[in-house]
């Protein structure tokens, strides 16, 4: 069972799982608008799932006490802004403004609730889903992924009223920047995104997510890829003090299509990042790589599945982590290659750099092959700063602590070389090492 | 741009400099050192001076490597007795990095990969930090990228590899000639130089020894650390140590070296038992 933990709610009492999500789903306003439906379906699925526990295999690892810390009456209130112009939101980690876009960017600020493309001229090659196209397309790829009854997606559906649909068809020239920031007391920020990726059409699209202050961040995230089609994926996530991010992605891929993502993480109190990605008949490449960073008493909780539902498709997987101080990371990826799924190729390696004593990294790479004729390798390492590295900087004058912040930065460096040119801007490396 | 300093072309022989007036540059009196609680050097003792070039010969497991390190500040060796002074200075009381900024060089016998990080970025902090020493000005990254180009002719390598990582897939003779290609850069006074011909064809080695020729000049030193005679075919020892259970058996001139490579090394081991013996 999961145990009770201390809320910040005003009666300032141990609040018990149940309890929590009941007042969450009380103080949401009334279901409305194009995700009504949807909402009424999360919403029915909260009130049966209260929250994962720690019996669960996929939550064992998963300490939600920094999620049962926020406001459950609080998060409810996503209604509360309504009004404001989201270019007028906080920044949430910094007082300063958003880096200008980068050239050749489209930047399109998402709050979960206004229309981010009201006023908004697309590049050539996307189009917005119709409603009707919408209602038939949603939720379909986390079907498809076997996700769409879990726990953050069903959260997600419950609270979020607005969803960023798009069709692209053709090679789109301009990368598509999602920024979201989420800052305040137990404020919640749902976002919803769901692109449909034509045959033949290519996209590059960089999604930021900021969060401060004891806020929590909700992402789903679907993609259908056609045949042939491409996507250059990264997701920058950034936060500070209690914020909380759940990330969700789920991608369906047809044959010959093409899905590269990169994902780095730093400083969420608790943050879940769930890929789920299904090559429907094989044949397709994946291109997973991701870097968490977690210190003090923060968690990153990676959870990945890649699935291959026909011949001749493969994956290429990078996860790494830095864990300091009594920070903790979780990977917990698999790799299920099913008979009919024959001279499928992956790879899936998880490195670790644990820099502390406290400190915790829990790593499982799973492979899950039935089919006989397979190349399939995974592996993990846990390991300190390697001291023959070291030895070697050293010996050519290098001081001990910049030998050590460039090892840290080559570390980081080989999953952040693949994000989307526009990534640059934001300075990736030097937030996830706190230079900036 | 800084002139070129190379007077030599890549294969010319070098003329001998060594005076025994020349600049005391490393002292190494009875040094003993172990890796763990194994007793690895028992008793080294070496003197070298500026201009000189000396080669430690001996076979795999007689401390020459271990030699190496223990003067670059590895870690893993615990210096039990004796004392090394460079230029009058106490090189043991140094760390690691001190000791190269003030221009002590190890060549690595097996150049570490670092990936992620650029080798263009690695050679520009490394060289910052020795001029630093020399009290010259730090290079920004376009004067500097003008510096490495030149001293790439030194060892012959492509620009290609300033944008790769740190050693990282590069081959067995390009990872060699990085290093050379390091001590170009920093210019180091005592160039240690650990079996940099293991693992090279003969055009590699051709050219990893012209580079160390060419850097070789009145006012600094090299000590050579090889299993073969064909290393100092292209670069002239002055002096020729035989390295045996721990320290330097036997001294002479690059003859030495030919005996070495014309009887084996049995000979040594019959001395070492005479000493033993003793």
């Amino acid at each position: 069972m999961v145990s009770a933990s201390t809320s910040t709610t005003s009666s300032a009492q141990p609040m018990a799982a149940n309890a929590w999500i009941t007042e969450f789903l009380e103080r949401l306003p009334a279901p409305s608008g194009d995700l009504e439906a949807v909402q009424w379906r999360g919403r029915e699925a909260l009130a049966r799932q209260p929250l994962p526990s720690r019996r669960n295999e996929d939550w064992r690892f998963t300490d939600l006490g920094s999620l049962k810390a926020l406001d459950p009456a609080l998060l409810a209130q996503v209604e509360a802004t309504e009004g404001t112009d989201p270019a007028a939101i906080p920044i949430a980690d910094s007082a300063d403004a958003l880096p200008a876009p980068a050239a050749g960017t489209m930047r399109l600020r998402l709050d979960g609730r206004h229309d981010p493309l009201a006023g908004q001229t697309l590049p050539a090659g996307l189009t917005r889903l119709s409603g009707e196209e919408l209602q038939q397309a949603l939720g379909h790829t986390l079907a498809r992924c076997g996700c769409e009854q879990h726990w953050p997606v069903e959260f997600n559906q419950a609270s979020a009223s607005h969803c960023l649909a798009l069709r692209v068809s053709g090679s789109v020239a301009e990368t598509l920047e999602l920024v979201a920031t989420a800052s305040g007391e137990s404020a919640l920020l749902p976002i919803r995104v769901l692109l449909l990726l034509e045959e033949k059409a290519s996209l590059k699209v960089l999604q930021v997510q900021l969060g401060s202050g004891s806020s929590l961040s909700s992402l789903v995230v679907e993609m259908h890829l056609g045949r042939e089609a491409e996507v250059q994926h990264g997701l920058l996530a950034f936060g500070e003090g209690e914020a909380c991010l759940l990330a969700h992605l789920a991608v369906e891929q047809e044959i010959e299509s093409r899905f590269h993502s990169v994902v780095a993480s730093r400083g969420w109190a608790l943050a879940r990042f769930e890929p789920r990605i299904t090559q429907v008949e094989g044949a397709a490449h994946t291109d997973l790589k991701a870097i968490q960073v977690a210190q003090d008493h923060q968690l990153v909780d990676g959870h990945s599945r890649v699935e291959f539902l026909g011949p001749d498709g493969s994956l290429e997987q990078l996860h790494k982590a830095i864990v300091d101080g009594h920070g903790h990371s979780v990977f917990d990826g698999a790799v299920s290659v099913p008979r009919r799924a024959q001279r499928t190729n992956a790879n899936q390696m998880s490195r670790n750099l644990l820099l502390s004593d406290q400190a915790r990294i829990d790593t499982k790479p799973e492979l899950e092959i039935v089919a006989d004729d397979v190349r399939c390798t995974h592996g993990a390492t846990v390991s300190r700063l390697q001291h023959d590295q070291l030895f070697y900087l050293q010996s050519r004058g290098i001081d001990a602590a910049t030998a050590s912040r460039l090892l840290k930065r080559g570390f980081c460096q080989e999953v952040l070389v693949d994000l989307p040119a526009a990534a640059a801007s934001w300075q990736p490396l030097q937030r996830l090492l706190a230079e900036v | 741009m800084p002139p070129k300093r190379w007077p030599f072309s890549l294969f010319l022989p070098r003329f001998p400099v060594i005076s025994p007036d020349a600049d005391l540059l490393l002292e190494i009196v009875d040094l003993h050192a172990r890796v763990e609680d194994q007793p690895i050097l028992k008793g080294v003792n070496l003197t070298i001076r500026a201009g000189e070039i000396h080669a430690v010969m001996g076979r795999n497991g007689s401390g020459k490597s271990t030699l190496s390190k223990v003067l670059a500040g590895h870690p893993s060796y615990t210096v039990t007795a004796g004392s090394v002074r460079y230029r009058g200075q106490d090189l043991l009381e140094l760390d690691p990095e001190q000791r190269a900024r003030i221009g002590l060089f190890l060549g690595f016998q097996y150049p570490i990969e670092i990936p992620g990080v650029s080798n263009l970025e690695f050679l520009r902090v490394a060289t910052n930090a020795r001029r630093s020493e020399l009290a010259k000005e730090d290079l920004d990254p376009f004067a500097f990228e003008d510096l490495v180009r030149e001293r790439l002719e030194v060892v012959q390598m492509n620009p290609s590899f300033l944008e790769r990582s740190v050693n990282e897939g590069f081959s067995g003779g390009e990872k060699k000639r990085n290093e050379i290609l390091q001590m170009a850069l920093l210019e180091p006074v005592v160039a240690i130089l650990d079996e940099t011909d293991s693992g090279l064809d003969i055009d590699a080695l051709r050219i990893v020894a012209g580079g160390v020729n060419q850097l070789a000049t009145a006012d600094n030193a090299t000590l050579l650390i090889t299993h073969y005679q064909r290393l100092l075919d292209v670069i002239t020892p002055d002096y020729v140590h035989v390295m045996a259970a721990g320290r330097i058996l036997r001294t002479g001139g690059k003859e030495l070296a030919l005996e070495l490579e014309e009887r084996g090394y049995d000979w040594v081991d019959q001395e070492l038992a005479v000493l033993e013996v003793a």
